[in-house]
Formats: C-alpha cells, sequence, structure tokens
C-alpha cells in the first residue's frame, strides 16, 4: 500500500514524512511528492498545510492538475483523505485568513478566525489541549476521550453540517478540530506533534 | 482548556549537548537526540535546542542535530541561536524543527520577522527577547547577552506581535542562572501588553517559580534547563506540582 503527502511547497513538512515514516515501519510506503500522476495512482492520501489559508489554496492551485486531482480522488473515487491544521481547513467551502478564499468545499463550511473576546484568550492557540470525541471517528480508534493533543492555530473550521464533526475542543469557546465524511477525514491539531497519541491516529488511518 | 506547557532547554555547541541532562546512566550524554526523547517521553510538552556554537565552521553542526531529533522526537521542537536570516530558518524547518527561534537578528532588522513569519506563518516564528532592568524599564540585549541595544522591551515586545511573531521568548538577563525565579514583574508586563502566547524563562530554581511563573508572570509555557537536567526534579514532578497548585497541565 502507498501513503502519499502531498508536497505542493506549503510550509514545513518535514514532521509529518518524519512521523508517517516512524509509523509506516517499511510496511508501508510513504511518498512524498507533488507528481499529479502519481498521487492519482496512490491509495490513500495525506494533506498538510501551514500557514495561511489563502497561501496553502494559492499553493495548491498553482500545481497544474492538482486540485481536479484531489477532487477527483476524493470526491468520486472516494479514497481515504487525511488534512491536517490548513489541510483540513481548506475541506470548507471559503476561508477568510488575508482574504476571502474559495476552499475545495468537500465539507460544507467556513473558516474563519477564532473569537478571542477582545483579548481575553491570546492567539493562537498553541499547545496542548484535549479532545471531546463526539463522533466514534474510524481514525481515533483506541484513541481515549479528552486525550491531549498539539494544536497552533488561529483560525477555526465551521461546518455547516454539525454530523461531520468527529471531535470539538475547548478554548475560547467550542472548536471543532476533528471531521469525518465517508473517506474524508481532518484533524486541526497535529497528530505528528502530539506524541504516542499522535502517532496512533497516524496509524489508525495508515490502516484503514 | 489549553494546558500551561513545560520546555526543557538544552544547549548544544557543535552538534553536542553541553548543558543538559547529567544525571541518568546515559549512553552517550552529549547525544542531543538521546537527551531530547528522554524528555519527550518523560512528558515534556516541546523540546528546545539553543545553539551557542562560537565559529561559523561549525554552524551547520545544528541542522545535522535538528535532523536526527526529529525524526525520533514527536513532541514540538523550537531551535535557536545564530538564527540570522529566512534562509537560516528554513533551513531549520527543512531539517525537522516545527518553530524556530529568532533573538539578534530580529532586534538588527525586524523584516526577517515580517518576512519569515508571511512565508512560514507566524506558528514557527519565537522571538526571544532577553531583557534587563535599567531604571524603570527592561532593556533589550543582543548577541547573547553582551550588547545593550537600548531598546526598550515592552514596546519591542508589542512591535514583534505586530511584525507577525507567533509566540514570545521572554528572558530576564537580571535573573538568568540566578535560581532565585523568573523576573515576574519583566513577564507580566510583557504578556498584558500582547496578545500571543509568552514563554517565561531565566532564573528558575525550584517549582514554585514555575508556578508563579504562569499564575502571576501570565505566562503560556514556562523554559527552565538545569533544574531538570541536573535530577532537581523530574518534568512528570514538575506537573504534578503544577496541578496540584491548579494548574492545568497535560498529564
Amino acid at each position: 500500500m502507498n501513503v502519499t503527502i502531498v508536497d505542493y511547497k506549503s510550509g514545513n513538512i518535514s514532521s509529518v514524512i518524519n512521523s508517517f515514516k516512524e509509523v509506516a515501519e517499511n510496511k508501508v510506503k510513504i511518498e512524498v511528492t507533488s507528481d499529479v500522476s502519481k498521487i492519482k495512482s496512490t491509495d490513500k492520501v495525506v494533506l498538510p498545510g501551514q500557514g495561511s489559508f489563502k497561501s496553502c489554496v494559492d499553493a495548491l492551485q498553482s500545481i497544474n492538475g492538482l486540485v481536479d486531482c484531489l477532487n477527483d480522488f476524493a470526491m468520486n473515487k472516494k479514497k481515504p483523505l487525511l488534512g491536517i491544521c490548513v489541510g483540513l481547513q481548506m475541506f470548507a467551502d471559503v476561508g477568510y485568513e488575508e482574504s476571502e478564499t474559495k476552499g475545495l468545499g468537500w465539507i460544507p463550511g467556513k473558516v474563519t478566525k477564532i473569537d478571542n473576546q477582545n483579548g481575553k484568550y491570546k492567539l493562537p492557540h498553541i499547545g496542548w489541549n484535549q479532545i471531546n470525541i463526539v463522533k466514534d471517528s474510524k481514525i481515533f480508534k483506541d484513541i481515549k476521550d479528552k486525550s491531549h493533543m498539539y494544536f497552533v492555530h488561529s483560525y477555526e473550521f465551521v461546518p455547516s453540517d454539525k454530523n461531520s464533526i468527529s471531535a470539538t475542543t475547548e478554548y475560547s469557546s467550542k472548536h471543532v478540530c476533528s471531521v469525518e465524511k465517508e473517506n474524508i477525514f481532518g484533524t486541526q491539531f497535529h497528530p505528528e506533534k502530539s506524541d504516542k497519541t499522535g502517532l496512533k491516529i497516524i496509524n489508525n488511518f495508515i490502516n484503514l | 482548556m489549553l494546558k500551561k506547557r513545560i520546555i526543557p532547554c538544552l544547549d548544544v555547541k557543535n552538534g553536542r549537548v553541553v548543558k543538559g541532562i547529567n544525571f541518568v546512566d546515559l549512553k552517550d550524554a552529549g547525544d542531543p537526540v538521546e537527551q531530547a526523547k528522554i524528555y519527550s517521553d518523560g512528558g515534556a510538552d516541546e523540546i528546545c535546542f539553543l545553539d551557542i556554537t562560537a565559529s561559523n565552521e561549525n554552524r551547520d553542526t545544528i541542522y545535522e542535530v535538528v535532523e536526527k531529533t526529529s525524526k525520533k522526537c514527536f513532541v514540538p521542537l523550537t531551535v535557536g541561536g545564530g538564527v540570522r536570516s529566512v534562509d537560516d530558518i528554513n533551513k531549520l524547518l527543512n531539517c525537522g524543527a516545527d518553530k524556530v527561534s529568532i533573538n539578534t537578528a530580529a532586534v538588527e532588522n525586524s523584516k526577517v520577522v515580517v518576512d519569515s513569519s508571511k512565508k512560514f506563518g507566524s506558528q514557527c516564528i519565537v522571538v526571544a527577547i532577553d531583557a534587563k532592568k535599567n531604571g524603570e524599564k527592561w532593556e533589550v540585549f543582543t548577541h547573547g547577552g553582551r550588547n545593550n541595544s537600548g531598546i526598550d522591551a515592552l514596546e519591542y515586545a508589542k512591535k514583534m506581535e505586530d511584525s507577525g511573531a507567533g509566540e514570545l521568548l521572554v528572558t530576564s538577563m537580571d535573573r538568568d542562572g540566578t535560581q532565585v525565579g523568573y523576573d515576574i514583574e519583566l513577564m507580566s508586563e510583557i504578556s498584558s501588553k500582547v496578545n500571543i502566547p509568552l514563554i517565561a524563562s531565566g532564573g528558575v530554581g525550584n517549582l514554585d517559580h514555575l508556578v508563579e511563573g504562569i499564575k502571576s508572570g501570565k505566562a503560556s509555557a514556562v523554559l527552565a534547563a538545569s533544574i531538570f537536567h541536573y535530577g532537581k526534579y523530574s518534568v512528570k514532578e514538575a506537573k504534578q506540582y503544577l496541578e496540584s497548585k491548579g494548574i492545568p497541565v497535560r498529564t
């Protein structure tokens, strides 16, 4: 089986690569590429994302055929895809970081800035927070409710269909931190930086 | 609820740990990977490497250290010391650092912070501020505390937030190495002035200092070196103590 991490030149993905390679232990091939032909034929896709919503969407679009290829992979072929951080945020219809930017539109909703309640809460939301698992998601197999995950973000995904939410976390309010819709998975937190529990989630995705 | 973070800091010189864990049966006490792993396995919320390599020809050793560590250590890794340019930041991130801390270069040219936070995202840009009290105010020092820039630390902190820093790592030069506790006034003044998280550093000698740094200093995270390195306390003990004082920690 091949798991492909999409390298679309947006931010630092070495931690994602390292964590997947650690978990895969040579039993699963971890490929890192932006080559559309390779992504087309792979079994699973990981879509990381760092920086702003706009910069990530722009970077995806700058690679010829990549957005169409991902659409086909996730929406038509319905193969498993995991979005991490801004990778998850891009599932939305629209994001408002920097300027209004159209997302991939896979899960209806928008990405807006976290309300810091007039400075009462610091942003970015950085550090370890507990997740409330609200749906029996396949990537949460053997993950305890209230597990700690590592977060770094100032924007949040607000899905319009609450059924896609698989976990939330409490900060300035209740924030969506994980989604699952059929074959599409996403985490706002960074499983690659969330110690053994995070690696377990990666393992669950690899073994789907 | 967001937990308060405990961050052990290791000094690395020419690719070897020179100020680090000094108490367990280490196979190789100078190995940064082994030390980072001990801390992350022990519950450290993040690991910080401070590169104190003096000579230019050995500067590249830190890249190898970061690369090796990030393959074995799955909590966030911050690397600082001698970071001069966007290119330096890029190299460290590519090697597997999750955040890079910028000190002197940010004082000399805030454009480094502006450009790097735009390019890589604020989440990975930490501005390290070395501050020393002078009369009624604190001044920012550069070059490992050797040069006084004369810049007001509070104003500078605000400027760094506006430039795109994701976090501030504030070290009191007056307290660093004294083990008498953080400069609480400095921490709380800066933390109240900015809306980004503050990591308190410099002066920790016991666990109550960590508590003060968070409760009175309003720090989101506390960085410490010697209290952990010499076995006075483990990260686990520190967390248990914080928890007993009503501070939320990851356990």
